[in-house]
């Protein structure tokens, strides 16, 4: 049985998260888009702090909301005007986006929806502690993440490399 | 009332399910990309609860949430350098106007 709290603090985050996301997408000022996705980034964080994952939450608001939104804002003043609106969209080119939306939703909802009866766990397991992060990350063994460790750092230079040669004026 | 996985891959779903409206509908390059963002958060939200739910003493759904935030953060970066570049090269942001390439 959860207590009233975290049934609250669950129904503020899940309505934060549908309503910015739905925003995200409908809204015609573009820097708008970017705010709303980041407040819907914000309540991400905090479902996962919700799930226990401090670590995760505080990965996901340093890099998603500190990183990424700040390039997403930067890069809008660079190239639109952001007072203005984007143009109205053609009535078939909604009812495409629709169309498939409804119908991913309908699918992956009724599936979901007719097996609610099997998924009854409740969250269990508590937050893990830095240190068996830490050691997880950088063992060999099973369960343990050194090699991916290693290609992402290579993969990020590979990233630093390509968006300077990509960006850079000739 | 018992918070269930089923209330968490909910909403999700319908995060994912506009990401794809967005994706779709979307004219501007850089809308496409939050539209993007969208969808990769609402898979990552997936993984952390999987893991809560099903396999609380395992911690591979929260390791490979964060390799994927760590991608898409290489992923967005990347694509927002090619959208500036474009821009530079063509004046335009639209999707529908750079067809410079087009067959």
């Amino acid at each position: 049985m959860e207590s009233v709290g975290s049934i609250i603090v669950y129904v503020v985050i899940a309505l934060a998260l549908v309503v910015c996301s739905v925003l995200a997408v409908t809204t015609r000022k573009i820097l708008r888009a970017a705010t709303y996705l980041l407040f819907s980034l914000f309540a991400t964080a905090a479902l996962y702090f919700k799930l226990d994952y401090e670590f995760l939450g505080a990965v996901q608001i340093a890099v998603y909301a500190g990183g990424i939104v700040v390039l997403f804002v930067f890069s809008i003043l660079l190239t639109s005007h952001p007072g203005d609106n984007s143009a109205k969209l053609a009535s078939k080119k909604r009812v495409y986006g629709l169309a498939g939306a409804l119908a991913m939703l309908a699918v992956a909802g009724y599936s979901l929806v007719s097996r609610a009866s099997f998924l009854t766990a409740t969250a269990t397991g508590e937050n893990p502690v830095m240190e068996e992060i830490g050691m997880k990350l950088m063992g060999s063994g099973h369960g343990e993440y050194l090699l991916p460790f290693e290609a992402i750092s290579v993969l990020l230079l590979a990233c630093i490399i390509g968006g300077v040669v990509i960006a850079r004026k000739r | 009332m018992e918070i269930t996985m089923l209330y968490y891959l909910i909403p999700s779903l319908i995060m994912f399910c506009c990401g794809v409206y967005g994706f779709i509908t979307r004219r501007n390059m850089i809308a496409i990309l939050i539209s993007l963002e969208l969808m990769l958060n609402s898979v990552d939200i997936n993984f952390a609860v999987f893991n809560r739910f099903l396999f609380p003493g395992e911690l591979e759904g929260m390791f490979f949430t964060l390799f994927a935030i760590g991608i898409a953060a290489a992923e967005t970066a990347l694509a927002i350098a090619i959208i500036i570049n474009v821009f530079r090269v063509s004046e335009k942001i639209d999707v529908s106007d750079v067809t410079k390439m087009k067959f």
